[in-house]
């Protein structure tokens, strides 16, 4: 077996009792130290951003998973058509629908069902996007919206008319529902 | 009983009051969340990171213009909320501890580091014939003639709260970690006692205050540019000094469970060693124990070996300038006393500074390293320093 012999290095008498190197080891950090204070005066940093007052939200990815939403389309029409397969698929069964009826006089009766109720809760939800992937009427996507805070547990969950206000309206995807086809 | 009121001195009694809260509570407690602020600010830059910038002092609300700030950077406020969260965390006891033993520990750390105070000459003396105080008062709590015998008799208790901390959690990192601390503590106490005897042989002296005024007088032992310092025989007697002083200072690392030598709490190995099982005020006990420890000694270190309160080139200065910046018994005027307080704590906190500097520096020895370092090293090297000191005083004896 082929081996290399690694020689330790030989050390000089003030090495050994840490003298001179203890002084090396000081100075890099107070040049550390030094460098890092200069650039923190005036709380102006290179590195770290300052959160709340800077972000990145401009420099978001395109594929970038922040919070699930729900959108219409252009004619102002729920896409979700509460088939519940987002609710089934949901690994930390974040997501609660339950199915209603669209009326006979409604002028989408045809789509016939639509959520009477669609719950994410937040604190439970962990952006996989697996919802998004799933939904066979592209009515869920995940925004770049990614603060998400609320002082109780309930304000955390996200009902049907927070979702749509998070997800507006998206246009010119499937129109599969439409009279002009 | 008439007796003793007749006898008592209530111009001393209020003096030392008012000096032991002032020490305590003005200084040494803001001190220590300061050295606190210090610690994590410090370690920040030398990490290249920023630190605790949020919790300023918001002087906006009061109407200035800007939040208080040093060289631009904030935070200041923060050790105040830590204090807060402190006091508000849950004190939380688990069942499995020694009840009595587990409350006892966090004051036995903290009562002997404060007690060490008292024998801390932190300034000269303070005339204070516009108060109509006749006597200058003296900026020491108890003028002990044995002050630095005093301190490690004191300091070496510090060593039950931890091993009674380790003992008292009945859970086995804070066990290990009393263990290794006792053992250390021991072993350093002897080098950190062994090493100061040539300066109190130099000296002839066991007043700390009495020391400080010498060098006041007569050039820091480190630092013997002015008065009798300027002898043949101080300057040779710096080879001593200089050994000692090395030896003290990182005794002096060890006993306060500072990196390079901190394994009592080594986080990688034992959680957090002897105090992993406290939470909320009992924890920042120890937390303000050992900072304050830290404090004495810088405190005990700066007496000793760099002129204490004594303002550099004092003498000098007074010549040059034509005020009184060095110490003159009885006459030292109120401004050059508050000066020699300031020119103490900032000595302080410069050795302080170092502390830090040193701990985001080095990395924490071996155990057996530890041992061998104080044992095989140290206690022999303060041990011929007694007796070259005590040839050299013979050879080229001091005034």
């Amino acid at each position: 077996m082929a081996f290399v012999t690694v020689e330790r290095p030989k050390l000089a008498w003030h090495e050994k009792i840490f003298l001179s190197t203890f002084v090396k080891g000081l100075k890099v950090t107070l040049g550390h130290a030094i460098r890092t204070f200069k650039t923190l005066r005036g709380s102006k940093t290179v590195v770290t951003m300052q959160y709340p007052e800077q972000k990145w939200d401009d420099q978001l990815p395109e594929y970038y998973r922040g919070v699930p939403a729900l959108v219409t389309d252009e004619q102002g029409r729920e896409r979700c058509v509460s088939c519940q397969l987002c609710e089934f698929i949901c690994p930390p069964k974040a997501i609660k629908i339950i199915p209603g009826e669209i009326p006979s006089t409604d002028p989408w009766a045809k789509v016939e069902k639509r959520p009477a109720e669609f719950d994410i809760d937040m604190i439970r939800c962990i952006y996989c996007g697996m919802c998004e992937e799933v939904c066979p009427e592209q009515a869920i996507f995940l925004r770049k919206d990614y603060a998400v805070t609320g002082e109780s547990r309930a304000e955390m969950v996200h009902d049907k008319e927070r979702l749509y206000e998070i997800g507006g309206v998206r246009t010119g995807l499937v129109n599969k529902w439409n009279e002009l086809k | 009983m008439e007796l003793f009121l007749a006898n008592l001195n209530l111009t001393f009694l209020i003096a030392s009051v008012v000096k032991v809260i002032f020490l305590t509570f003005m200084v040494i407690m803001p001190m220590v969340a300061y050295s606190v602020y210090a610690e994590r600010r410090v370690s920040a830059v030398i990490q290249d990171r920023v630190g605790p910038n949020r919790v300023g002092m918001p002087l906006t609300l009061l109407g200035f213009k800007k939040d208080l700030q040093i060289f631009g950077i904030g935070g200041l406020a923060q050790p105040l909320a830590d204090g807060l969260k402190f006091i508000l965390k849950e004190d939380f006891t688990p069942r499995h501890v020694n009840t009595f033993y587990y409350w006892l520990a966090p004051c036995l750390t903290i009562v002997p580091a404060l007690l060490t105070a008292a024998v801390m000459p932190f300034g000269s003396e303070l005339n204070l014939d516009v108060l109509g105080v006749a006597q200058p008062i003296k900026m020491v709590i108890a003028d002990l003639n044995v002050g630095p015998l005093f301190i490690f008799a004191i300091s070496s208790l510090g060593v039950y709260g931890i091993v009674i901390a380790g003992w008292a959690s009945n859970s086995k990192y804070p066990f290990l970690g009393g263990v290794r601390s006792s053992a250390q503590m021991i072993s350093y106490e002897l080098s950190l006692g062994l090493s100061i005897v040539p300066v109190l042989m130099i000296f002839g002296e066991l007043n700390l205050s009495k020391m400080s005024i010498y060098q006041d007088a007569n050039g820091w032992l480190l630092l013997p540019l002015w008065g009798d310092g300027l002898s043949a025989s101080r300057w040779i007697l710096l080879i001593p000094v200089a050994i000692s002083f090395l030896v003290f200072t990182i005794s002096m690392f060890a006993e306060t469970n500072r990196v390079p030598f901190d394994l009592p709490e080594c986080e990688t190995e034992l959680v957090a060693g002897y105090h992993t099982e406290y939470s909320s005020m009992k924890f920042a006990l120890f937390f303000l124990g050992e900072y304050a420890a830290m404090i004495v000694g810088s405190g005990l270190c700066v007496t000793l070996f760099l002129g204490g309160w004594s303002i550099p080139f004092a003498p000098l200065l007074s010549k040059l300038t034509g005020f009184q910046f060095h110490f003159e018994a009885g006459h030292t005027p109120l401004l050059t006393g508050l000066l020699h307080i300031g020119t103490f704590f900032a000595k302080v906190f410069a050795f302080i500074i170092f502390f830090i500097w040193v701990r985001w520096t080095l990395p924490r020895f071996r155990f057996d390293q530890l041992m061998k370092l104080g044992w095989l090293v140290f206690f022999e090297l303060a041990l011929a320093n007694v007796f070259l000191t005590a040839l050299l005083l013979w050879l080229v004896p001091l005034k």
